[in-house]
């Protein structure tokens, strides 16, 4: 076995088992299409919407602040993903006596990110009223 | 796995590194193994589902559904064999592909998850070691199917719910994320398994009592999860009063079947992780996870269905915390929501960290500091726990309440 394949090797079992989750739920969906009645009229079929005729578009226009949730969990979602190798390091990192080091090198990385934090909140995105 | 599959061919008088056909069995023992966790996923979902409705029934003096089976266990194989059989209505303006293809990201998406989740000592699919950031960034598929969902519906309530269960839960992915580092930072290791082993059998040497912020680090974890999970009191994407039923509004039969199911199965994912990162996992008392890897024979199965047992029963401890949680909280306000997010949880996070890692250089300095912690730690845990106990007990007492498990359980 070269080493790509053997480093490869424990992430098998979960392609395995998307694939079979995949396949298990669509047989399931098929065989209830099968099982099931099938009855359908044009009223059946709209959106619901408490039992009167639907109006306007759907996919109308939602307030800016659900973008703007998104745009902060990209940036503070990234910034974690940084830490989480520095985190499980840490103590290696104290047992060759480099702890205080890593430490002060992450809180100015945290640092940052807190003063990013303290900027939006000033800037009034996390308000919700 | 690779073991017990290695002993296997073994004990058919083949040699695993030299047979030919050792990568198909290899191959053929994980579809089983992902075939069984499938399975578990979905019947502990629909026990689940069964238990949530006797646990609300029994809070709010009623019955609850008790025809089907002893003590009505059996109402989920007839729920689902009901489902089953229900009309799968697709609505004349949906967009039909990613209607019906949305269901299938929730469930993936979810059973993935199973993949890094321990049971026991050796019961585990794939001990990988980035473990748990795998379960984290798994779970995303989730919001991925309820967007999906969402949009494609083509209606006004799927949408809104769609949009505010996805805000939601990234929104809480964040100080979720970080306070699941503390574990990780406490163990040096990203694995599932080694996180467990890192920790003890004894409550003193679980990650919870380590220091004050990995308490504070469970806490926020735990609310997160209920807020990923759409648990109450964070259920406003199916606030049934204002969305009818949020992003699942269209859907029938099977399909709608699959949200309930991740979201009942759910319980059990954050309730396995909040024990494997912070509650000592498997892990017995007593015995050390040594012992258990040099175990042999009739004493080796007995200590792995101790810790089986030991695992299965804390988590469903937590299971029923989260279903007290529900029938007990009402729901919060979308403000309330995100202000507990962004202003508290987030920057509450950070503040745990940065001073888990202090505690942590500390304590490397001078070690027995962290063993007066651990105690220090321990005694409030049981001290706080026998007084909510005292005032559970008292509360019930004043209420008068009874419970009659004879006539018509």
């Amino acid at each position: 076995m070269d080493t790509d394949s053997a480093y490869l090797q424990p992430y098998l079992p979960i392609l395995v088992l998307l694939l079979l989750a995949g396949v298990m739920c669509f047989a399931i969906s098929i065989l209830a299409g099968y099982l099931g009645p099938k009855r359908t009229f044009p009223i059946k079929e709209t959106a619901f919407e408490c039992g009167s005729p639907t109006t306007g578009d759907p996919h109308s226009r939602h307030s800016v602040k659900f973008y703007l949730v998104a745009l902060l969990f990209i940036v503070f979602d990234i910034e974690s993903v940084f830490i989480y190798p520095w985190g499980a390091l840490l103590r290696d990192f104290a047992a060759q006596g480099l702890g205080w080091f890593a430490y002060l090198e992450m809180l100015s990385f945290m640092a940052t990110l807190a003063l990013g934090l303290v900027y939006v909140w000033r800037k009034g995105a996390l308000e919700w009223s | 796995m690779q073991g017990f599959l290695d002993n296997l061919i073994r004990h058919f008088g083949h040699d695993p590194a030299t047979w030919p056909w050792t990568q198909f069995v290899y191959l053929g023992g994980m579809a089983l193994f992902a075939f069984a966790v499938i399975n578990f996923a979905a019947i502990t979902a629909g026990i689940f589902s069964w238990a949530e409705r006797r646990v609300a029934a029994r809070m709010q003096s009623r019955v609850g559904p008790n025809r089907v089976g002893p003590g009505g266990f059996l109402q989920w194989v007839a729920d689902a064999v009901k489902l089953l059989t229900k009309e799968d209505l697709v609505p004349a303006e949906a967009d039909k592909i990613l209607f019906r293809a949305a269901p299938y990201f929730m469930m993936v998406g979810f059973a993935c998850v199973f993949v890094a989740l321990p049971f026991s000592h050796r019961l585990v699919i794939a001990d990988m070691n980035i473990g748990i950031f795998f379960i984290i960034a798994v779970t995303a598929l989730i919001v991925v199917g309820i967007i999906m969902s969402g949009w494609s519906s083509n209606s006004k309530w799927s949408l809104f719910g769609a949009i505010r269960s996805a805000a939601q839960i990234i929104s809480y992915e964040i100080p979720g994320g970080i306070a699941l580092m503390i574990p990780v930072m406490l163990a040096g290791t990203l694995s599932t398994q080694g996180i467990i082993r890192a920790q003890g059998g004894l409550p003193w040497q679980w990650f919870v009592f380590d220091n004050p912020a990995a308490f504070v680090a469970f806490v926020i974890y735990f609310i997160s999860a209920l807020a990923e999970g759409n648990r109450t009191p964070f259920d406003l994407p199916e606030a049934e009063s204002e969305l009818v039923s949020g992003y699942n509004t269209e859907y029938s039969g099977m399909r709608f079947s699959y949200f309930f199911l991740v979201e009942w199965g759910n319980m059990w994912v954050m309730s396995a992780l909040a024990t494997t990162m912070f509650l000592g996992g498997w892990q017995i008392p007593g015995v050390s996870a040594a012992t258990l890897d040099a175990a042999t024979g009739g004493t080796a199965v007995a200590l792995e269905l101790l810790s089986l047992a030991i695992f299965v029963g804390k988590t469903l401890f937590w299971v029923f915390v989260v279903m007290w949680l529900r029938w007990t909280l009402p729901r919060i306000r979308v403000d309330q929501m995100m202000n507990m997010c962004w202003k508290y949880l987030v920057p509450m996070s950070f503040a745990a960290v940065a001073f888990v890692a202090v505690w942590m250089l500390v304590v490397h300095a001078v070690p027995a500091l962290g063993l007066v912690m651990r105690a220090i730690m321990f005694v409030l845990g049981v001290a706080f726990t026998v007084f909510f106990v005292y005032r559970t007990a008292q509360n019930i007492r004043d209420t008068g309440d009874k419970f009659d498990f004879t006539s018509n359980w």
